[in-house]
């Protein structure tokens, strides 16, 4: 038994990375980043916002939350429209509470279905970014290019026009890519997109269509990955964010402004009995020194380049 | 994938003796300590699009696994170095376990570990290439690889291995020995150093983990930032007590993608801080306790072991 000759080679075996989208950095080398007000932490709380269809797609791949018994899941059809319907209004109320502007990734079926909902975010003075069309819309290698960029397009025109504002931000579904991904997010005006998980703070990706900022949305420190993945309590969660927010904070005092990026998910933290650890949270960290509640556009252009 | 290769009907390894945990040769760490510790920081480079083996698949999604593989390399830009920096303050120096090609991709990183006094080994080329399947020349091609990558690039000669992410023939340790290497961090079947059976020379077997890698903590065993440091300090609490009468190792291998995570590093910090007050533990590399169990304790363990109880 042996292996082809080519597993032991090795064509990218080179000087930074395997790939030309961004180079290597230290992220402790780079220049103290100064946050608005002299803020160390920005704590940039993206909501995701998802219509799931009852019957899914497992093409690139089926999306993290949907449909799981066979047809009709009204069990998690259901359980999911409930985080639109109530557990949304509790973010809400919560953000507002502390006064937090955050980015809320919205699904363009939500803007079509639920136009109140758009109005009421907009109301609030909170970002809009394009999260796909629905969450059938998911993205790996493999999808067309031409369908890839028509889901694009068609996700930031449904915004544009329930909205007026043309979303800057952009999260796949589940953080998934293809290799186009970001060259096709660049070429249709994206500012950013949060789906690399690799840093503390936000650096541009280079593109044949132009540079883009990736936001590092840490798949971490969702309450999907802590609550639902991990299985541990609310509690747990809020302790977590807490001991992550003070090393962030002393470290930001030598060696610059850090991110603390939060994704909630409204049928996950905002049901009864976990929203007031959440608002706890949210009072806890707006009662720090150091804490800049900021939108993930408002977290970009404050970041050098 | 297609179909894998047919691997031989084998029950038991032959890798080494049934000793029980009764009696023992009574191993004695330097300064009478009962309890070597060491850790051991996987600094490794995953590749984004790597060859597929027959045995196993690199990603779990098709390439590019973006949350896979930007999680990993959230090490090298973020998490070695704040990892580094805790260890250092708390007087802990690792003992790498290398993807030896992370010396061209981020040679800062192993120039970083080596300024501080870390000891290397190697852990493959990548973590994304597999030694099953490999003929004898090929896996004796990545020993090689690694001994020459990691001595150009740090002065070092490597002496010890873990297999990329896990992955072994029925060679490997006879390779390990006839090459050079003493020891190995492959084997989970102990918690003190002991002989591995190999074709000529000899191979220390050194306690690593799995147990209470941070790995199975946070990916396996789904533990809080906290519970897994309460972990570590129960798996220490009692190998020193046990290690009055024999003295034991515990490693505590890390990945710096997950330990170095903001909400993690804290509670890990408090860890290091109790073993460094404790007193009892001798704070080390693995090569230091290799070469200590070679030179003292080796011979009286294979005596043991040639000997049976049942005599």
């Amino acid at each position: 038994m042996s292996l082809d000759p080519s597993y032991l080679e090795y064509p990218r075996r080179r000087r930074g990375m395997d790939h030309d989208l961004y180079p290597w950095s230290n992220l402790f080398d780079r220049p103290a980043v100064s946050w608005p007000g002299g803020k160390g932490v920005a704590v940039c709380v993206v909501v995701s916002l998802e219509w799931f269809p009852l019957t899914p797609a497992d093409k690139p791949f089926r999306a993290p939350g949907h449909m799981q018994t066979p047809f009709p899941d009204y069990r998690h059809y259901t359980s999911r429209d409930y985080g639109t319907r109530i557990g949304f209004y509790r973010l809400l109320d919560a953000f507002a509470a502390v006064g937090a502007k955050v980015s809320v990734a919205v699904n363009a079926a939500i803007a079509q279905r639920y136009p109140a909902v758009i109005s009421e975010i907009i109301a609030a003075g909170h970002e809009i970014i394009a999260h796909s069309t629905d969450m059938n819309g998911t993205i790996a290698a493999g999808l067309e290019e031409e369908a890839e960029r028509a889901l694009i397009g068609t996700a930031l025109d449904v915004l544009e026009q329930a909205t007026g504002t043309r979303p800057a931000g952009w999260l796949s579904i589940a953080r998934s890519q293809s290799w186009n991904t970001p060259r096709l997010l660049a070429e249709a005006g994206v500012r950013y997109m949060c789906d690399w998980v690799n840093d503390d703070l936000p650096y541009a990706m280079r593109t044949p269509a132009g540079d883009i900022m990736n936001v590092p949305l840490s798949h971490e420190l969702s309450d999907r990955q802590i609550v639902n993945v991990l299985q541990q309590s609310a509690d747990s969660y809020v302790r977590q964010i807490q001991d992550a927010y003070t090393w962030l904070d002393r470290e930001s005092r030598t060696y610059g402004g850090r991110l603390l990026p939060l994704q909630v998910t409204p049928y996950i933290l905002g049901l009864p009995y976990r929203i007031d650890a959440f608002d706890g949270l949210l009072r806890w960290l707006k009662d720090r020194d150091n804490s800049w509640f900021a939108t993930g556009s408002e977290v970009v252009g404050a970041t050098p380049r | 994938m297609g179909t894998a290769p047919q691997n031989p009907v084998v029950n038991d390894p032959g890798l080494y003796d049934f000793r029980p945990y009764r009696d023992r040769h009574p191993i004695r760490w330097p300064g009478d300590k009962p309890i070597a510790v060491w850790i051991s920081p996987n600094l490794e480079f995953y590749e984004i699009d790597p060859p597929a083996n027959p045995f196993r698949k690199s990603w779990t999604k098709p390439h590019p696994d973006v949350v896979g593989y930007s999680h990993r390399d959230y090490a090298n830009r973020v998490g070695h170095w704040r990892m580094a920096e805790v260890m250092e303050r708390h007087g802990f120096k690792g003992t790498v376990s290398l993807s030896v090609a992370l010396c061209q991709h981020h040679p800062e990183v192993v120039e970083n570990a080596n300024a501080l006094g870390w000891e290397f080994f190697s852990h493959g080329i990548y973590n994304t290439r597999y030694t099953y399947g490999m003929d004898e020349a090929q896996e004796r091609a990545i020993m090689e690889d690694s001994i020459r990558t990691v001595q150009e690039a740090t002065g070092q000669r490597i002496r010890g291995w873990l297999a990329p992410a896990l992955t072994h023939t029925t060679r490997t340790m006879d390779l390990l020995a006839e090459m050079g290497f003493t020891y190995t961090c492959d084997l989970y079947h102990d918690d003190q150093p002991g002989p591995v059976h190999v074709a000529r020379g000899r191979l220390v077997s050194m306690p690593y983990s799995l147990e209470v890698n941070d790995h199975y903590g946070f990916a396996v065993y789904n533990m809080s930032p906290r519970e897994y440091a309460d972990t570590l300090i129960r798996q220490y609490e009692r190998l020193a007590r046990e290690g009055e009468a024999s003295g034991t190792v515990m490693c505590i291998p890390l990945h710096s993608y997950l330990i170095g995570q903001p909400h993690r590093i804290g509670p890990f910090e408090e860890v290091l801080r109790h073993i460094a007050a404790d007193g009892r533990a001798w704070i080390t590399r693995a090569g230091d306790i290799a070469e200590h169990f070679l030179a003292h304790d080796y011979d009286a363990v294979a005596a043991e072991t040639a000997h049976p109880a049942a005599e």
